[in-house]
């Protein structure tokens, strides 16, 4: 039991119920579709970048619990931020969904996004959790392609 | 099924379904799931095997193994009257007039795969039109657009209404002298409906047109007659019906697999080879290239028999009192929805929240037990027409209980106590 508490934090389900960001950006000069063909989830990530600096972000889509909590957490953490630390936290929060090995917890690395770590317990879920952190590197690599999670 | 009454082991003096009897034939169904008891209603994705099918494997292997239709020698005769008895057995299962229209395949994919490169690429031209309906797997979608881009043919979709029921106003209108083939399910993966699939054949076969069905969720709930029914193909597989995976069946009228061309080239399906020409093997070996999956193919003979020595009116009556107990329970609970509302029903629940993913029911009813599919189920037409994203789809089989419909409901309730 104590699993799935882990995995459903208030938090979560909080940025679930009430999604941040979650909105269209007209003039977005980054924009990428994801999509996880194996649930049908989907979602936009629509991003402002300026001067390599990300003024603002959004996004949107339909999906479960998790991917809707990870990818509104995304936009609260990423907005304001360079591009290369949006980079970097992509390769920390992806290490510490897929369990890589001294990733546990996340720690400082990945910073409030520690919260949604209980989802590599549940290698179901990892996808969820990740696509909108793909569909946010595809963006940003201007990528013509829908970002997959396969 | 036509059922054999031999003693009936699974039903109880009063005639009624012995299920606690018949669950002892399953040994997975004792299995622990996070410490609960497992609760197996995902049988729409496959079904779980009982004791002698595994055993039959295993039998196999141990003391048949050996190629077939080739070896002179004693195993390989073995093994090859084991699997051509496994072909007569399948043959009465669907009561075929002839093994000669068995033929082995993987699965219905590739039954229906090879329907529509064998018969669809020798038959079927540019302007063509071929019908599907809107509640398609996607194994009984995709194989007819390859089609349609090769050889230039339309495909075209029967409408479901709200309750998830073909409209067959609009298939009559749909059927015109364009129309050159019916492919329809029998059993909707996604919804349960059963589809008048007699009405469908008579109104095609007026008109000429052959029609294969889909019968991969119809095997394992109904008692299939495909001389009754009066189909042209019907295509099942083994791993839905209590059989092993990786092999099934692809039932075809005995004078349209005649003039068919083969779907695969190589061994078993040949009777002469030179280089300057082939000649063919004789049916059914004439589609069943290379190698087949001979120990699975004997198990799912194995299979067979045990479904046989049911009792299906009490089979029938058990599975009827499980769906219905089920929606009635689920009906009731006020943040849910049921999507596929027929009034002909089989095996399936589908069921969608307002405010909660198919996803995270799936994750919360596995910890406790509850063994659900979470997702499209390959039906994302299905999915679109509805306008949901994903359902949660609770799939019966006969060896499941009310008590477990209880566990189930309990579950949900946990659902909603996380998503408030």
């Amino acid at each position: 039991m104590s699993e799935l508490d882990d995995l459903y934090q208030e938090v979560i389900l909080d940025h679930n119920k009430s999604p941040r960001n979650f909105r269209v950006i007209g003039g977005a000069n980054r924009r990428a579709e994801g999509y996880n063909p194996l649930c049908g989830d989907e979602v936009t990530v629509f991003l402002q970048v300026e001067d390599g600096v990300i003024k603002d972000i959004s996004f949107q889509g339909s999906g479960c619990a998790i991917s809707k909590a990870s990818a509104s957490m995304m936009t609260t953490e990423l907005k304001g931020k360079p591009e290369s630390a949006a980079h970097e936290l992509f390769e920390n929060v992806h290490n510490m969904l897929t369990g890589e090995p001294g990733s546990e917890g996340g720690g400082a690395r990945v910073g409030k996004l520690a919260i949604l770590s209980g989802v590599c317990k549940f290698p179901a879920r990892v996808k969820c959790a990740s696509l909108a952190w793909h569909t946010m590197e595809s963006a940003l690599k201007g990528e013509p392609q829908p970002a997959k999670t396969e | 099924m036509n059922a054999v009454p031999q003693n009936n082991p699974g039903t109880l003096a009063s005639g009624q379904f012995d299920v606690a009897r018949v669950r002892e034939d399953f040994p997975i169904l004792s299995a622990k799931v996070h410490g609960k008891p497992l609760v197996y209603f995902d049988n729409g994705a496959t079904s779980q095997k009982p004791q002698c099918v595994i055993d039959a494997i295993d039998h196999y292997y141990r003391a048949e193994n050996s190629n077939i239709h080739r070896g002179v020698h004693h195993l390989s005769e073995q093994a090859t009257a084991a699997y051509e008895a496994a072909r007569g057995k399948l043959r009465g299962f669907i009561n075929a007039r002839s093994d000669k229209e068995i033929i082995f395949v993987r699965g219905t994919t590739e039954a229906i795969n090879l329907v529509a490169q064998s018969y669809g690429r020798a038959f079927l031209k540019a302007g063509d039109e071929i019908v599907v309906s809107a509640m398609e797997h996607h194994s009984n979608i995709v194989p007819w657009q390859m089609l349609c881009e090769q050889v230039g043919a339309k495909l075209r979709v029967i409408p479901i209404n709200h309750d998830g029921e073909i409209v067959m106003e609009e298939f009559e209108r749909l059927l015109t002298d364009k129309t050159k083939f019916v492919s329809v399910t029998h059993v909707s993966n996604a919804l349960g409906t059963v589809v008048p699939v007699k009405e469908i054949i008579a109104l095609a076969h007026g008109r000429g047109v052959p029609v294969l069905l889909d019968g991969a969720q119809a095997v394992p709930h109904l008692q299939i007659d495909v001389q009754d029914l009066d189909c042209d193909f019907y295509a099942f597989s083994g791993h839905k019906m209590f059989g092993p995976t990786g092999v099934g069946v692809l039932y075809g009228r005995a004078e349209l697999l005649e003039k068919m061309p083969p779907y695969q080239g190589g061994g078993d399906m040949i009777s002469l080879v030179t280089f300057e020409k082939t000649h063919y093997n004789v049916l059914p070996y004439k589609f069943e290239a290379g190698t087949p999956n001979i120990a699975d193919g004997i198990a799912l003979g194995v299979a067979v028999d045990y479904l046989r020595g049911l009792d299906w009116a009490a089979v029938t009556a058990h599975e009827d009192g499980l769906l219905r107990y089920a929606t009635e329970a689920l009906g009731q609970i006020a943040a849910l929805r049921i999507i596929g509302t027929a009034k002909e029903k089989a095996g399936v629940l589908s069921f969608v929240f307002d405010h909660v993913h198919a996803h995270d029911v799936g994750t919360i009813l596995d910890q406790e037990g509850v063994a659900v599919r979470a997702g499209h189920h390959c039906a994302m037409p299905v999915m679109q027409r509805f306008g949901v994203p994903a359902t949660a789809r609770a799939s019966f089989a006969f060896y499941n209980t009310i008590e477990e419909i209880d566990v189930l409901v309990r579950a949900i309730g946990r659902v909603l106590k996380v998503f408030g």
